[in-house]
């Protein structure tokens, strides 16, 4: 016997179906299997009142800190990965940028079986661009990849040296998997708390400028 | 005496520069040669007389040796100069200490030196034949010569043949020596290792640019395995050797579930376990030790080339023939 919800009377909203309003969502064994207008109830389908509320397909969040291991105190994969369900969303993408940091393929295991063990979103590990976020050298990205790695990072600080970045950009190629970016050039943001402009003047506190983001981010466009 | 053009210039500087059929004549003219190294008494007077010096500013051991032997067994007279003992570490430059040596009176120069172009700077500025034993990541044309030997004596052509090189193509004098022979002899080549080190650019030699060395394997019939240098590590340019073992590490499994029999090379020294695996590199596809046998024979034709040496007449020039 299959199992059967009808989610009835919510705001459907899917942009890959070009969906936006109050549709009946029919799903057999997980799967959608019917999206309609005043859907009969199907034998034995159990009825999830919907009205008043968004029903969407699964939401993924590409950027998350699950701050495990050595942030615990803050969360932790299980309660993290919990929290997204709770709120619509099936996968995360969890930064490397913990103490020790995510970069080797030992760390990246850890990261994917605590997220299975927590049984609830999907947890896809970020591994480190840099070997321990340090910006120096590069990570074991060829072997985090085969331990699960969806992408690498060096979230939290900037790849400041431009000949790193470009050799992480090419040899990403080779693992065919995106390189996230901390677009922010620390010469100019320095000890900045803020924004640099007329809130940090009234303040006196030190602003970072809108150039320390853009600079980075051209960089990285003329190099990738 | 029937006077021809010589088969070759001055120098030997690269592959580059060279003709079809001046490749063809070095490598038929090695034929002949092989057979001295397997004499009793490996000795013919073919450079009797002549006076060469080994002048090598960076280390080498198999190169070295191998035109030594070459020179030895030609009857020539060597002297070797290393960087390290030489008036070059008093900081004498490199025109200085080559017109010294000319003032002596020498007939050739064989050089290794860390810098690309070198071989040519110095070709420019002494009389005496310039033999280019590696400058820095630009060429090293007796060992393409070599490899090209080693590769037709075991699949009989070069034509037609797909011939991959794996590794640090970028820093590589053996990868741009092998590229341009080989494209002059009319085989495909490609090249494979991580983007870092095998850029893309590289399709602008006429070769194939291979990511994955699964997919080099399925195509191509000879891989030329290059050496993985410790330094490539430290400057950043992968991980780890370890990753780069279990990513572009040619081992015997990986060469199982190529659809034939691939022909192996590697121009030494080998770091076994991290570009090729000990089996792969004493089983029974690898030629490496051939190509050593083969480095001497094919120096011995280069040096008896440049003397001014017939191609057709290198059998005669064995028997005490003048070159």
């Amino acid at each position: 016997m299959s199992a059967r919800i009808l989610f009835r009377g919510g705001r459907v909203v899917d942009p890959s179906q070009k969906l936006d309003g109050v549709h009946d969502v029919l799903v057999v064994d997980g799967k959608v299997a019917q999206v309609g207008k005043d859907m009969a109830v199907p034998e034995d389908a159990r009825v999830l009142e919907c009205a008043g509320l968004v029903v969407t397909p699964g939401l993924i969040d590409v950027h998350v800190h699950l701050r495990e291991p050595g942030g615990e105190h803050k969360e932790t994969i299980a309660s993290g990965a919990r929290a997204a369900a709770a709120g619509g969303f099936t996968a995360v993408c969890a930064m490397p940028n913990t103490e020790p940091p995510i970069d080797d393929p030992a760390a990246v295991g850890f990261v994917a079986a605590e997220g299975r063990r927590a049984g609830a979103a999907r947890v896809y590990p970020v591994g480190c661009i840099s070997a321990g976020r340090k910006g120096e050298r590069l990570a074991l990205v060829g072997e985090m990849v085969e331990a699960g790695a969806v992408a690498i990072t060096d979230d939290g600080s900037p790849v400041m040296n431009s000949g790193l970045m470009r050799l992480a950009l090419l040899y990403a190629q080779a693992f065919d998997i995106p390189v996230a970016d901390h677009p922010e050039d620390l010469g100019l943001s320095g000890k900045g708390h803020m924004n640099a402009g007329l809130v940090a003047t009234r303040l006196g506190l030190p602003g970072k400028p809108n150039a320390a983001e853009d600079i980075h981010i051209v960089r990285d466009l003329l190099l990738a | 005496m029937n006077q021809t053009a010589p088969a070759l210039g001055k120098d030997l500087i690269g592959l580059e520069p060279l003709s079809r059929e001046q490749i063809l004549a070095i490598l038929d003219t090695a034929e002949p040669f092989k057979e001295i190294s397997e004499r009793r008494i490996k000795k013919v007077p073919v450079l009797r007389g002549k006076t060469i010096v080994n002048l090598f500013f960076e280390a080498s051991t198999r190169t070295r040796v191998s035109f030594e032997f070459a020179e030895n067994r030609l009857s020539a007279d060597t002297v070797n100069i290393s960087a390290a003992q030489s008036s070059v570490s008093k900081g004498e430059t490199l025109v200085d200490t080559a017109r010294n040596l000319e003032a002596m009176r020498i007939d050739m120069v064989v050089m290794r030196h860390g810098s690309s172009g070198a071989a040519r700077f110095l070709a420019e500025r002494i009389p005496s034949n310039v033999i280019n034993a590696g400058d820095g990541s630009h060429e090293h044309p007796t060992q393409g010569l070599l490899d090209m030997l080693t590769i037709r004596d075991h699949m009989g052509r070069i034509e037609g043949l797909k011939v991959c090189i794996v590794g640090d193509v970028l820093h590589s004098r053996v990868a741009r020596s092998n590229i341009f022979g080989l494209l002059k002899l009319g085989a495909q080549v490609a090249v494979c290792g991580p983007p870092t080190l095998v850029p893309r650019g590289f399709r602008s030699l006429g070769v194939e640019v291979f990511t994955r060395v699964e997919d080099a394997i399925e195509w191509a019939d000879v891989l030329n395995i290059l050496r993985l240098q410790l330094e490539r590590m430290e400057a950043g340019y992968v991980p780890s050797l370890r990753e780069y073992n279990r990513v572009w590490g040619i081992s015997r499994a990986r060469l199982e579930r190529a659809p034939r029999d691939i022909l192996v090379l590697h121009p030494g020294p080998m770091n076994r376990g991290v570009e090729i695996d000990s089996d792969v590199a004493d089983g029974p596809q690898s030629v490496i030790l051939n190509q050593v046998t083969n480095g001497v024979a094919v120096r011995m034709a280069v040096l008896y080339l440049l003397a001014g040496g017939q191609p057709e007449r290198a059998e005669a020039a064995k028997q005490g023939g003048e070159a």
